[in-house]
Order: C-alpha cells, then structure tokens, then sequence
C-alpha cells in the first residue's frame, strides 16, 4: 500500500461524494429523489452528504440483516436495528450509499430489501470507498476513491461522531 | 420437571421454546430486541423477509386455537418457511398411530421445526427430548402448565408501553389456576424484573404454592389495581374445571370483572391486555375491552414478530449442516 493510499482523507473523499450525488441530482425532480444509507457506515456517510442537499424527502436507513446469504451461517446480528424507509419508494429516484464497496453481496441484499418496500425508478450506487474484487455483478455510478488492498486488510468506518476511517490489518468479522 | 435446560445448543444458542424457566434475562432481552425489526417487516408493502427459505415448519395443533396457530403460521409465512397445518383430529392418529410415529414420519419428510399446542402439560418438552437433533421445538401451549410465546408477546407489548421493567406494578386477574399463560407470564416479569406482581381471583382458581412465584396474592380487585401500571386480564376457562369452582359468571363479573370504575384505580396511563379470546361482559367490560386503554389487538400484532424472533433464533446457525462460506461486504 502506497503512502497516497494510506492517507485518506475522508472529507476530500465526502466532498467528492457530495460532488457527484449534486451532479446526479441536477437532471432530476427533487421530490422524486429518495437517499437511504446502508446501516450502520452508509447511514452516517449518508447523513453528512444530505445535511448538505436540501432534500425534501426525508433520509432512509436500510438494515440488509434480513436479506444477508450468510444468515444460516452467521445468524442475526443480536441488534438488528429496523430498517427507516420513507413510505412509497415507486417511481422514486435512490441513492443508495454505502461506505465500502467489496464484493457487491451487501448491494444485492440491500436491492432486495428496496425492491420489498416498491418499484423504483431508478437506484444509483454511491460509495465512499471501491476496493474491487467483486464477486457479483454490482458496481457503483459515484465513488469517492477507488483504492486496493491485500486480502487481510480493511477499511473501518468508525462514528457517527467523529466519523473516521481506519484500516484494520486482520479481517473484521462480520464486517457488514 | 426440567432437570436439563434442553432449550439451548452446546453454544447457548436458542434451540427449543418450551417454557420461560431455565432463561435468563439476557435471553429474554435478546427475544424482545429481535422481535423489533420484525414488527417493521409487517408494515411494508411484502410483508415478507427470505430469512428462513427453505426451512419447513409443521404446527401440531391437538387442541383447539386460533390466534396461536395463525400468529404461528403467518410469522413462519412471513420469514417465507414453508408451512404444513396438521390437524390431529383427522390425522392419522385416529388410525391408531402413535404420536412418536408421527413425529418421526414428519422427520422423514425433513422438517425442520414443530410448533406443539397440547392439552397435556409437558407434551411439548416429551417431543423435543424425541425428537431428531436437527428439529426445533416450540411449545405452543400444554396444558396448564406453560405459553411461552404468549408470555413473550406480553412482555414485547409491555416494553414498548413502559420502557422499562423494574418500577412496573403488573396486576394478572382471573383464573390463574388453569392460565398456562399466568403461569409462563409470571416467570417473565420475575426474570425481567419487574418490582410487584399482583395475582387476584376468587379463592378457588388461585393454585396454592403460588407464593414461591414471589407475587402478591388478593381476592379484592379494586385493591389489587391501586395504582397499577399493567392490568392483565385471564378467560375463565371452563373447558379445563371440574367441579364447582364458581358460583356464576354474573357473580364472577361482580367480583371481577373488569369494569370502568374498577379501572379507575389503576393508574391514569395503565394499559390493559388480555391474551384472548375475550368474553365480554364475563372478565372484561366491552367498553374496556374497546376503549383507549386496551392494547388487547395489539398484543395479536406483536404476537407475529415475536414468534418470527423465536423462529428464526431457534433455526439459526447451528440449526442445520449448512456450511456456506464467504460473507456480506
């Protein structure tokens, strides 16, 4: 891992964030606009980007614990928190953010659940973070920075307040 | 009677439901948390989550019920388990199979959880010693003795009413001597902790030795309710008395009944349950029953996300040979 790469700065990679979402937004009817954060990392970077946008439909958190593959395997999380979707998500634009983008399961899961609560128009992925090695075929529309790391490495987003990322050296279990 | 707590896994992982003893408030605490996504689950448009797909549920009815076994049916539905509904009186028992025949038929079929309503008190906990290791076993109700889910959904409904457990005056009236759900309830609160539980009825259905539950004991209603935060009202149920343990219904309501000047004794913001089915004018007034106070339909409510937590603890990990690797990210 380069220098560059270990000195992330999470507010440049928010602005970045904020930059595109704001771009996205501009060809689109605001009330149409739903943003909904992927508990718990995707929430908290969520709520900084929509403190800034103005929205005027309120901001969702989506909790994928009931949509995750590995259920039988790992069990429910002990706290699942329930999931803060506005009503009527047909015919409505998402932003779907999240922090860390890996293999794509978590965006799977996270459709599924989007897709219990109604048909929307459209869904635009925004991540802070891409580290690659997909295992689905997902990808996202706005990135924050793209960067790689070695298989026991990860990148915790740690907050709300103060938001901070971290790169852990050993993987983190059940890192949602 | 249970020498063994059969209801946890090597890992202290739920595996059976079969009675609120041998549970500690953690356990209890861990029910309630889960149950609440799952009240979220029934206000979405698919009032469905894929958690437990491909499980098979089998509800083993051999008494008579509504309520539980739709609650049961729908919250396996809703997690989108497969459900089959036997009904014993037409089942093959009537041809002279014996039940652990049964049982093991079903086995075959490879179910993965029985949900067992009984009129015999330890009928759930006998079939879950029976049964395959793979099966999970859930009480729907035996006898006199035990409705853990009922006690369950109480407690859910009380928590989100109070908040808290410790300070609550939780008042249980009736016929506390055929209520397996007076029975499963009062372990609750304890195990919870909640200060004071009051037990009142007539002298003939309040079972002696009720004392070691640690309750307070009254046969005057009006006292029992001063300043009550929780009022739980029981069915008399005459299906299970024998001999002549009442004078009347009439009197029984007199006495005991639940009516708007006796309420007025409870504190201003009590709630008011009732596991169901209600008889109207005999335990309960309907303007009672039907007024602001009454949480009686929200208990039926929460009774589905409580059993969905249940389900899907008891057929969790561990619940089967499922190996599948590689995780969310």
């Amino acid at each position: 891992m380069t220098d560059s790469e270990m000195n992330l700065n999470l507010e440049q990679l928010l602005e970045q964030m904020y930059a595109g979402i704001s771009r996205k937004l501009q060809n689109l009817d605001p009330e149409d606009v739903v943003m909904i954060g992927i508990h718990t990392g995707g929430f908290w970077i969520a709520e900084k980007i929509y403190q800034r946008l103005n929205l005027p439909t309120p901001l969702g958190s989506l909790n994928i614990s009931f949509y995750r593959d590995d259920f039988s395997r790992i069990g429910l999380h002990p706290e699942v928190k329930p999931s803060q979707l506005p009503a009527g998500l047909d015919d409505k634009h998402i932003i779907l953010i999240d922090d860390v983008l890996f293999t794509g399961r978590t965006i799977r899961a996270a459709l599924n659940e989007i897709f219990d609560y109604g048909r929307p128009a459209s869904v635009t992925l925004a991540v802070l973070l891409d580290r690659g090695e997909r295992e689905l075929p997902i990808c996202a529309e706005i990135t924050g920075q793209k960067i790689s790391l070695k298989p026991d490495q990860q990148i915790k987003l740690t907050g709300p307040e103060p938001l901070q990322l971290n790169l852990v050296e050993k993987p983190v279990e059940n890192l949602i | 009677m249970i020498t063994k707590n059969i209801q946890l896994d090597e890992q202290g992982r739920l595996k059976h439901f079969l009675s609120i003893e041998g549970f500690k408030r953690q356990h209890l605490i861990s029910i309630l948390d889960a149950a609440e996504p799952f009240a979220n689950v029934q206000e979405q448009a698919v009032k469905k989550v894929p958690l437990l797909r491909g499980k098979t549920i089998v509800n083993l009815f051999f008494e008579a019920s509504t309520r539980t076994r739709t609650t049961f049916e729908l919250a396996a539905k809703r997690l989108s388990a497969d459900v089959l509904n036997i009904n014993i009186n037409t089942s093959a028992t009537k041809k002279g199979e014996s039940l652990l025949d049964m049982l093991h038929n079903l086995e075959s079929m490879h179910c993965d959880m029985f949900v067992v309503r009984h009129n015999q008190s330890g009928a759930a906990h006998f079939i879950a010693q029976h049964v395959s290791p793979h099966i999970s076993v859930i009480n729907a109700g035996d006898g006199c003795h035990s409705h853990p889910s009922q006690a369950m959904l109480d407690m859910f409904t009380i928590r989100r009413h109070k908040k808290e457990f410790a300070n609550l005056k939780v008042v249980i009236v009736g016929d506390i001597l055929h209520s397996r759900v007076a029975r499963s309830e009062m372990h609750a609160l304890t195990t919870l902790g909640v200060s004071e539980i009051r037990v009142v009825g007539p002298k003939t259905l309040i079972p002696t030795g009720i004392d070691t539950f640690g309750v307070h004991v009254y046969h005057n209603l009006q006292e029992a309710l001063v300043d009550a935060d929780v009022v739980i009202m029981l069915r008399l149920q005459k299906e299970r008395m024998q001999g002549a343990l009442l004078p009347s219904e009439g009197e029984y309501y007199q006495h005991y009944g639940l009516t708007e000047k006796k309420l007025a004794y409870a504190k201003p913001d009590a709630i008011v349950m009732h596991p169901g089915p209600i008889n109207r004018g005999v335990e309960i007034a309907s303007s009672i029953a039907d007024g602001p106070q009454s949480v009686i339909l929200e208990q039926v409510t929460n009774g589905i996300a409580i059993r969905m937590a249940v389900m899907s603890q008891a057929l969790g990990p561990g619940s089967s040979d499922s190996s599948r690797k590689g995780g969310n990210a």
